[in-house]
């Protein structure tokens, strides 16, 4: 029997990348889906971001696991949108017990012809968006009486300053991620009475779209004191989606019952570098 | 299913009760082989409860061998490096290699700050601190030999990571474990060596449920007990719960040595039920 039998996961960006492979692993364990994704292109982002399609693909794959899983198309910025999906997901799985908040961009290396909007995006969709997704699922959750857990998707930015050029999409990046810090500790404080347990993870590069694409290969390469400043501890460049998702499995889990307020890197020791 | 840690083997000190046999039982389960240390016998500061004893590391022993698991079992003191270094040397000549070190050996006591005595306070970090660096000291060289990597993790406490009063020579120690910790992982990462630390807040053992802890939750009372301790213990954690059980950190530790957390290492990992957060 899978750990997360008889559960129901909402899972933000969960078209590709990190977000569907949170879909595919939870749902390895017994778990049904709630997915969630903009799947369509921001203006300060650089790099094609995912597609309808993607977020098809996702819900093959979790209906060839033999799990359900119901998709909508919403910004994380929209928290009237955010909570339509999250009800409609609730009024065919019947509850939410997990909530992942992964969705995110990345404007690192991109044009910046203005700093403010790009700031402004980062900020709307990296912290607000994480905001809005926890506040649509917790009642819920609350209402349903019996736990559960939330993991929010931070970075080695949310622990780190490494790499900071003063631009809109370093420093956004950074501030967003360390203000998803603060989101969990605070919410960890909210909900703990209810046994509602809120941990945030901190990848290190990860090998998806967001990371492996020309934008962010392009500016390593010029920037080869900023590459060397990101490289990891131990002998990987990169990392797997998997990775992640395994730790999330964990913190999500009965294993980690008694896990909350916990910054988890995954990140072959950059921060600790 | 193969198992999540098949075919590897652990090193664990303090193995023969509470957590230690806990870890011992649960990465058995999950298909490794045991060497086990424990002192299974007294020290002299720490009077507050009763020491592990042979029967206890008996009892170990019998545990993972019903799990058709083999077990090396020694009788030896952290603080003695040279019958640490025997132990795990032979454990690992008994059963062909080691991937897994846990630094889970330690001692609690409590005592104001200004009643400790030198000679309680120089035991403490000798066992708690000192005892974890010669348990990885006599380890490393193996895991680097073997040339597969590994994992090591260092049981702090909640205590590594803030300060209580009355446990001066506990906290000081804990906080230390981190910096072995931090060391370790920069230094053999290159060898795929991962070092994590874990932070369990109070643990329903014996280091906790006895007289002298009860009383220092309730100190006006004449007659402290477990059941009256329960409530100023969940007072000290987020989540609704007065302490957890030694399978908690078991499982977390199965997590950071297994293939699940390959990419996981500096990390100091609380399972405190929101202790340190609160």
């Amino acid at each position: 029997m899978g750990k997360l039998e008889g559960k129901v996961a909402f899972i933000t960006g969960a078209a590709r990348g990190q977000g569907r492979s949170h879909a595919v692993r939870l749902a390895q364990e017994g778990a049904d889906i709630i997915a969630l994704d903009l799947c369509s292109q921001l203006e300060t982002v650089a790099y094609p971001m995912a597609t309808p399609e993607d977020l098809a693909e996702t819900a093959r794959q979790v209906e060839a696991l033999d799990r359900r899983i119901v998709t909508s198309q919403a910004d994380v910025r929209d928290a009237s949108a955010m909570q339509a999906a999250l009800d409609a997901g609730v009024a065919e799985l019947g509850r939410v017990d997990i909530v992942l908040a992964n969705a995110g961009i990345a404007q690192q290396g991109g044009p910046e012809p203005d700093t403010y909007k790009t700031w402004d995006e980062v900020i709307g969709v990296n912290l607000t968006g994480v905001y809005n997704t926890v506040h649509v699922a917790a009642p819920r959750m609350i209402e349903q009486g019996d736990g559960g857990a939330i993991v929010l998707t931070s970075s080695t930015q949310g622990l780190t300053g490494r790499g900071g050029d003063g631009s809109g999409a370093t420093s956004g990046y950074a501030a967003a991620k360390h203000g998803v810090v603060g989101l969990m500790r605070s919410f960890a404080h909210w909900l703990a009475p209810h046994n509602i347990r809120v941990n945030s993870v901190h990848p290190t590069g990860v090998s998806t779209p967001m990371v492996l694409n020309e934008v962010i290969g392009k500016w390593i390469g010029a920037n080869p004191d900023a590459a060397a400043m990101l490289a990891n501890l131990m002998p990987v460049e990169i990392i797997e989606a998997v990775d992640i998702s395994n730790a999330i499995a964990f913190l999500v889990s009965d294993e980690g019952r008694y896990v909350t307020g916990v910054t988890l890197p995954v990140d072959a020791g950059f921060t600790v570098k | 299913m193969a198992g999540r840690v098949e075919g590897k083997v652990a090193f664990i000190t303090g193995a023969a009760r509470s957590q230690g046999r806990s870890h011992a039982v649960r990465l058995a389960q999950e298909g490794a082989d045991i060497i086990a240390v424990d002192i299974a016998g007294p020290v002299e500061s720490i009077q507050m409860y009763p020491p592990a004893t042979e029967e206890d590391l008996a009892e170990t022993v019998r545990q993972v061998e019903a799990l058709d698991r083999r077990i090396v079992a020694t009788k030896a003191d952290v603080r003695d490096t040279a019958a640490l270094k025997a132990a795990v040397d032979e454990g690992v000549a008994q059963l062909g290699r080691l991937d897994i070190v846990l630094g889970n050996a330690g001692v609690f006591e409590i005592q104001p700050a200004l009643e400790l005595t030198d000679d309680a306070w120089r035991e403490m970090i000798d066992i708690n601190l000192t005892g974890v660096w010669n348990t990885c000291k006599v380890a490393l060289p193996h895991l680097i030999e073997g040339g597969r990597g590994g994992a090591i993790v260092l049981t702090s406490s909640t205590a590594g990571l803030k300060g209580t009063p009355n446990t001066i020579h506990y906290t000081a120690a804990k906080h230390g474990v981190v910096g072995i910790m931090r060391t370790l992982a920069n230094e053999f990462a290159a060898h795929s060596i991962r070092v994590n630390s874990v932070h369990p807040t109070g643990v329903d053992t014996v280091m906790i449920q006895n007289q002298k802890t009860w009383g220092l939750f309730a100190p006006d009372d004449p007659a402290p007990s477990r059941e009256k301790a329960a409530p100023i213990f969940e007072s000290t954690n987020a989540l609704p719960v007065p302490w957890v059980e030694p399978i908690d950190i078991s499982n977390a530790i199965l997590f950071l040595v297994s293939d699940e957390a390959r990419y996981i290492t500096g990390v100091t990992l609380p399972v405190d039920a929101g202790y340190t957060v609160k």
